[in-house]
């Protein structure tokens, strides 16, 4: 792909990521347009049963974002951290929030020898960001610097409201496939013949199956987008790029596991947590972008 | 009134309706540059607050040190009194290196260093630099934002019309206020 020669700055990074942003999610949505279309092909009618099917996942995906932050630091035992036992750290903090004009986020402590960080919260008013204690231990304090800059720039950029709609699309898509595929074996068993035979419509069975991948592929591009928004952005807050880059590193050359996460939570942190995972190349399945070259990025900005 | 005066009406509203959301976007962003400047206020406050604790804590090992104590105590009241932002460079520029000294003194004591209380005020120090940088920034940031929107075209119409000046930046003179002051040994 064809990476400028010259250095980038931080500020056509972040515009270009928002960019991308948008056209994946309004590809999602066409894609739940495209799905709904072919829908009301085989159904002339019924599209009002559609309502309460994606009325409860959207009150569950509302649910899950509005008490996010609880969610998300129960599951990892993150405690509060207490000013007076981690000044630099709460300091840190707090000098990023007035760099980035949000109040403070309320910083929690993991304790694991694991180097790892993430944010989580609705909204920059409940945001919170924890770190391990691996992390304090094993960064200096630039790197530190540029790893707080990153998550903070994840609640900046309203980040965890945005992969939660995103997941609710995807829950919509998938939803509304997986219906439309029950309703079609249903219906075949009432009547004979029906609509088959007509190719468009075949091609639109086909189109519903494979939705439900190329939602949560889309998905996983969001997810990288995002990670290298948050780069840029907390590059931006720190105005020093270097220090995320170095941390970058030392981070994945740390192999420790990550106790307290699981596959529901890896998404979250800044690196993968499950390092057995790390190790793909640009990979398609991945939340994460490889490193290599959010380094590369952070270092030509 | 015919098809055409309707368009020409809805054209006129549509340009009404961007007039008015420009003129209340640059009143948004105007109002973050004042915020942002109280907030290198509140900052500068908090170091203003550590030095005397610090210029103590010191005393107690170095009492006979008398000449870097006033300094500091004279360029901390200038910091206080000064009301243009000449004064404040100015102010800025006494404070770095009275407190440069300052360091530089302790730095012959050991059992200072060692002393929880020291290290403590260090730490809330070096901090409070940082914050007084970062809100400094983040000042310069919203000024840069509020260029953007009210020297941009057509808006640039709005803002002439609705008197929105440009702001100063926020920019250090004086070569030995850029560094940061060297808190960590």
């Amino acid at each position: 792909m064809g990476r400028p020669a010259e250095p980038i700055s931080m500020f056509d990074e972040i515009a270009a990521n928002r960019r991308r942003s948008y056209l994946l999610i309004i590809g999602i949505v066409l894609l739940i347009i495209g799905v709904v279309y072919v829908f009301g092909l085989y159904f002339d009618l019924g599209h009002w049963v559609l309502i309460p099917a994606v009325g409860f996942a959207l009150a569950l995906a509302w649910g899950s974002y509005y008490y996010s932050d609880q969610i998300v630091l129960g599951m990892s035992s993150a405690q509060p951290v207490v000013r007076e036992e981690e000044p630099y750290l709460w300091n840190t903090v707090e000098g990023l929030a007035i760099a980035a004009g949000l109040p403070m986020p309320r910083p929690y402590l993991i304790e694991d020898s694991a180097p790892n960080a993430f944010a989580t919260g609705r909204d920059p008013q409940h945001a919170a960001i924890a770190v391990t204690r691996g992390l304090l231990d094993k960064l200096n304090r630039a790197e530190l610097e540029g790893v707080i800059g990153h998550e903070m720039a994840h609640v900046a950029n309203f980040d965890i409201r945005f992969m939660t709609l995103v997941s609710v699309l995807v829950g919509t898509v998938v939803l509304l496939s997986d219906w439309m595929l029950r309703s079609l074996r249903y219906s075949r068993s009432r009547r004979s013949g029906g609509k088959g035979g007509n190719p468009l419509l075949l091609i639109g069975l086909v189109f519903v199956i494979l939705s439900p991948i190329i939602a949560q592929l889309m998905k996983l591009a969001l997810s990288r987008q995002r990670e290298y928004l948050a780069d840029a952005t907390g590059a931006r807050l720190t105005r020093y790029p270097e220090g995320l880059a170095s941390a970058l590193q030392k981070l994945t050359a740390d192999t420790e596991p990550l106790e307290v996460a699981n596959k529901a939570t890896a998404h979250l942190y800044i690196i993968n947590p499950l390092t057995e995972h790390r190790g793909r190349l640009n990979s398609l399945f991945s939340t994460h972008p490889p490193i290599e070259e959010r380094v590369k990025r952070l270092r030509a900005m | 009134m015919g098809i055409a005066g309707w368009v020409v009406l809805g054209v006129v509203a549509l340009i009404v309706v961007w007039a008015i959301a420009t003129y209340n976007r640059m009143i948004v962003l105007r109002n973050r540059i004042e915020n942002a400047w109280s907030q290198v206020d509140v900052q500068l406050r908090r170091r203003y607050d550590l030095i005397p604790n610090l210029v103590e804590t010191v005393k107690g090992y170095a009492a006979h040190e008398r000449q870097t104590f006033e300094e500091v105590t004279k360029a901390r009241q200038a910091g206080i009194d000064a009301r243009t932002v000449q004064d404040q460079a100015q102010a800025e520029n006494l404070i770095t290196g009275a407190l440069r000294r300052l360091f530089a003194v302790a730095e012959a004591y050991p059992q200072l260093r060692a002393t929880e209380n020291f290290t403590q005020l260090q730490e809330e120090l070096a901090g409070t630099e940082g914050k007084i940088a970062y809100a400094r920034q983040f000042y310069n940031d919203s000024v840069l934002g509020y260029h953007n929107l009210i020297q941009a075209f057509p808006a640039r119409i709005v803002a002439g019309l609705g008197g929105f000046q440009p702001r100063d930046y926020f920019e250090i003179e004086e070569e030995a206020a850029r560094g940061p002051i060297a808190v960590q040994f």
